[in-house]
């Protein structure tokens, strides 16, 4: 079952304006264009398509807050700085079937009445910034984008803006901030984005694989989309598959798939014997072997103590230390966080230290409560995700695989002589 | 009553107004709240986390500084979870914070070391790691900054921006490396800042604080070759009895005196005695604007704060200011002529001391104008709170001292003096002596209320001789930009205009005891107003000493001598200089 990948699954297609008209491309808009706002939001509310940037919050849902909104104007904003390690779906997508995104986009800005769209982009993904600037400009030429879309009275435009490649700004209110022209920090939330977004107007903010979903949810009805995958959450996802893994990738798969399935039948199997998976990325906590059965979807992840985050399923193999991962993760949360709230900036800080000195033979056995109570109070405490999740893989390592701590605190050993211990 | 919300806050019932947030709804079953960076009339941060508070339903711990109360919300202040949360987040910034309590100015004062010891954080588990060495900002003559000292609360940045609307600082870089710097860290005098000192006022620990000169004073007072003269602005009087625990507002005229004269001190004269010439030289000035159509309005000139940034932000309007010195500066220059030859002492023997209420006065002090007496017209500037250090550490038990007064001529003052000290107090005192020039008659309601109090901008209209005299007062910078696009855009309607860069002016200065806030400004504000009630002259141009020195010395106001020692003239700086 292909939603997302079903155009750039098939053989020869190029993404570009040709191709994509000949495969239904942009009648989702022009029959968007013939339902009202309230119709396609009813459409995208059936589909129960849950936003697929991390959070899972009904698409629906908050396009009808802001379409309810009464403040003008209203902005769409796509979410396409994609920086969380391990994930490289969105890049996929916007590479190699960017009218995809625009004609959702469009569609939203039609639904919940804007006439302006920004697309936010990893400032790394320089040929998907090209690639996009094409395509904008191909829509535009084909009437499709900018003023009486299609000889309606609708009118919308979409500009392009790219990052500078701060982690944090894939945070929703860190990202409207910077793309306000200011640090990138996160708000205070409440309120959300739907009513205090991008220049304090109410703004609908997608990731890049949510939008990606639209055309074909308007097209073959959300009650067709609402069968697909698990009932939690339904539809298909793009899991991004790394590691110690067989066959690495992007694997469109409907959610009710388990995980095993999806290294097994998909992924090739472990490379190596299996340790333990990364199921969201690095601010997800890890999930060991006896796990594997889990349904890959935002409820049953959850449910077993993990998320799926933005589904970058990160596979270890038992060559890997895991006070040496735990060390990495804690690296990147400590060179990513924006430095505003105390607990994000000052916990991430000390959690690095405190892991690169038991992978330096200088750990205590305290230090390993210390770094949960740490956890718990980054957890509690912080100001946005970053902070909330950053310790979720440093807890997990150290409650499921704490032999491995204790050998490197109390014998100075590395089993797997990774970490340097002298 | 739908603009009421109902909620429970450690099981007790609270109501209050639809906007209210937590920390302030507890206040109303009296629980403070624990805080950093919420700072009294400033914007919300929410970044210290210190508030937390717990609420039933909720994941997480929420900031009570940002999170509104809601109809039936169940929160609790005072958890386990709560009070780990808050310790660690203290124990977390310690563990970034450089371990000299000991020498740090702020050591009576600071926030942190104050949380730290109430939330009972008495281990520090987190080891001593990466730690910064940034190099300090000297390059300021009146406001120091140590970035190690920072914990990035953002209180400075938000009160230098939205109070004072300067901005000279902001953050720059991310995460553990982010750090509160001016433009390309070209260092606070070479950036527009005002030197105002709001940003110490707001500073939770020792990242900012004056640039010290006591041992300077220290030596001159040693000297026995140097005859060293003290002056006091209004200002430090309603406040510096706070240094020694007294309640803000008690007025320490006399007490203040007489520890300065067991400092060491030759003299203990009264900045108040050049504020009287101040409004003398001043309102002449006005009547002659207003008489020869000179440029109007004429806006103040005795805040240095208010200088720079005019002559940075509004350097078209120059022409505005007064030409008058400020007291500071009045009072040097007069002390190094007039004093000095009086009693026959050579001026390169001379040593002046301020105490003011004002950091930006360490500046003026050193403005390449301020020589007129043929030598740097004061020689040293200290705060309010260094003065205090001073007498501390001579040992003087302060609160039990014996009332004097101060030596004279220099130390003779009238009420109109005092109230220099005030916002609208320059403006009151420039009104009462105005009148009686244009008029020649006594004026009998003397005290101008419309221009009193911590209201931002305050206007008035005044009846003299026919003329409906406008005037306008506005204090902290913020406010004195809209008086000032109305000027530059040459719409104002205003004669006159009294600017004081702080909020509540001097009282409320960079230089004054901690904590210095709205309540604690009012209380020092009546001071003020009390003392100018208690004396017996409350009309500059009636100031006896000052008739003499007219009569022996200067001649009549805005005559050359006059000019020469107590007019000055500005430098358009612009922004980026």
């Amino acid at each position: 079952m292909k939603i997302v990948l079903r155009n750039i699954h098939k053989q020869g297609y190029k993404g570009d304006i040709e191709s994509y008209l000949k495969e239904q491309g942009y009648t989702a808009l022009k029959k968007a264009l013939t339902l009202s706002p309230s119709q396609i939001i009813e459409e995208v509310k059936k589909a129960r398509l849950l936003g697929r940037g991390g959070a899972g919050f009904p698409c629906g849902v908050k396009w009808e807050f802001v379409y309810r909104e009464k403040e003008f104007p209203k902005y769409v904003v796509c979410n396409a700085d994609e920086g969380e390690p391990g994930t490289f779906k969105d890049r996929l997508i916007l590479e190699n079937d960017p009218h995809l995104l625009i004609e959702a986009m469009i569609i939203c800005g039609f639904a919940i009445g804007a006439e302006e769209g920004f697309i936010y982009l990893r400032g790394e993904y320089f040929k998907a910034y090209q690639i996009l600037e094409r395509a904008l400009e191909e829509a535009r030429s084909k009437g499709f984008l900018g003023e009486h879309i299609l000889n309606s009275n609708f009118s919308f435009h979409i500009r392009l803006y790219r990052g500078a490649g701060a982690y944090i700004c894939g945070e929703e209110t860190a990202l409207l901030d910077s793309l306000e022209g200011k640090k990138g920090q996160s708000r205070v939330k409440p309120p959300f984005p739907t009513f205090v977004g991008f220049k304090n107007k109410p703004t609908v903010l997608n990731n890049v694989e949510t939008f990606a979903n639209i055309t074909q949810i308007l097209l073959n009805g959300g009650e067709w989309f609402a069968q697909i995958g698990s009932s939690h959450s339904p539809g298909t996802k793009l899991y991004c598959l790394s590691g110690d893994v067989k066959k690495p990738g992007v694997y469109e798969l409907p959610t009710n798939i388990s995980l095993n399935q999806l290294i097994e039948e998909f992924g090739g199997g472990v490379e190596g014997e299996l340790k333990a998976v990364l199921p969201g990325g690095v601010s997800s906590s890890l999930l060991t072997p006896d796990k594997l059965d889990v349904i890959m979807d935002y409820f049953h992840l959850q449910e077993v103590g993990s998320m799926l985050g933005s589904g970058a399923v990160i596979v270890i193999n038992k060559d890997r230390c895991m006070v040496d991962l735990a060390k990495r993760c804690a690296e990147f949360f400590d060179y990513e966080s924006c430095g505003k709230c105390v607990p994000c900036r000052e916990g991430t800080k000390r959690a690095r230290e405190i892991l690169v000195n038991i992978t330096r033979g200088k750990g205590e056995l305290k230090d390993l409560e210390l770094l949960k109570e740490l956890a718990e109070v980054m957890f509690d405490t912080s100001r946005c995700g970053l902070g909330q999740s950053a310790l979720n893989p440093v807890r997990s390592s150290i409650e499921k695989f704490s032999q491995e701590f204790e050998e490197h605190i109390l014998k100075k050993r590395c089993p797997l002589g990774i970490c340097s211990l002298c | 009553m739908k603009d009421f919300v109902s909620l429970t806050i450690n099981g007790q019932k609270v109501k209050v107004l639809k906007g209210t947030t937590l920390f302030e709804a507890a206040k109303q079953v009296n629980i403070n709240i624990p805080h950093l960076c919420f700072h009294e009339g400033l914007s919300l941060y929410g970044a210290c986390r210190i508030c937390v508070v717990e609420i039933e339903g909720r994941a997480r711990l929420e900031p009570s500084c940002t999170t509104l109360a809601e109809e039936g919300m169940v929160v609790r202040t005072n958890t386990w979870r709560v009070r780990r949360a808050r310790r660690m987040i203290v124990e977390l910034l310690l563990a970034n914070h450089p371990e000299d309590c000991f020498t740090c100015e702020r050591n009576q004062s600071c926030e942190l070391r104050e949380l730290a010891y109430d939330l009972g954080v008495r281990e520090l588990r987190f080891k001593k790691g990466r730690k910064y060495h940034y190099p300090l900002d000297l390059s300021s003559p009146a406001v120091i900054r140590d970035p190690n000292k920072c914990i990035q609360c953002s209180r400075c940045i938000r009160v230098c921006l939205e109070i004072q609307g300067v901005g000279a600082i902001d953050f720059v870089n991310r995460g553990g490396r982010t750090q509160v710097l001016t433009f390309f860290n070209k260092g606070l005098n070479n950036v527009e800042c005002s030197n105002c000192g709001q940003c110490i006022l707001a500073c939770p620990t020792g990242a900012l604080r004056e640039k010290r000169e006591v041992d300077e004073v220290w030596k001159a007072i040693s000297d026995p070759k140097k005859f060293t003269i003290v002056q006091t602005a209004p200002a430090v009087r309603a406040a510096i009895g706070e240094e020694f625990g007294l309640p803000p507002g008690t007025l320490v005229t006399g007490k203040m005196v007489s520890a300065l004269r067991r400092l060491g001190f030759d003299r203990v004269f009264d900045t108040q005695f050049s504020a009287d010439l101040t409004i003398v030289e001043e309102a002449h000035e006005l009547i002659e604007r207003i008489e020869g159509k000179g440029i109007l309005p004429m806006i103040t000139s005795c805040s240095p704060g208010w200088i720079k940034y005019i002559e940075h932000f509004f350097p078209q309007c120059l022409e505005h200011l007064s030409t008058c010195k400020s007291p500071q500066q009045m009072f040097g220059a007069l002390a190094k002529t007039y004093y000095a030859q009086k009693i026959d002492i050579p001026p390169e023997d001379m040593y002046v001391v301020s105490i003011m209420p004002c950091t930006a006065k360490k500046f003026e002090a050193r403005r390449e104008e301020m020589k007129a007496s043929g030598f740097r017209d004061v020689d040293a500037v200290l705060t309010t709170r260094e003065a205090a250090r001073m007498i501390k550490e001579a040992g003087i038990d302060f609160v039990n001292l014996e009332d004097e007064d101060f030596d004279e001529p220099l130390g003779i003052s009238t009420g109109a003096g005092v109230i220099f000290g005030a916002t609208g107090g320059v403006m009151e005192a420039a009104l009462r002596t105005a009148y009686e020039l244009l008029t020649k008659k006594e004026l009998k309601e003397i005290e101008f209320k419309q221009v009193r109090g911590m209201q931002g901008i305050k206007k008035a209209e005044v009846l003299i001789n026919g003329l409906k005299l406008k005037v306008a007062v506005a204090h902290g910078l913020s406010n004195a930009r809209i008086l000032l696009e109305e000027v530059k855009e040459g719409r104002s309607p205003y004669h006159f205009i009294e600017i004081m860069a702080c909020p509540g002016g001097c009282l409320g200065g960079g230089g004054q005891p901690l904590p210095t806030n709205l309540k604690v400004r009012e209380a020092r504000a009546n001071a003020l107003y009390r003392e100018d009630r208690n004396k017996g002259i409350r009309k500059s141009h009636q100031n006896p000493a000052l008739i003499m020195l007219y009569k022996e010395f200067l001649g009549k106001p805005l005559s050359d001598k006059a000019h020469h020692l107590l007019h000055t003239s500005y430098v358009s700086r612009g922004l980026g200089n």
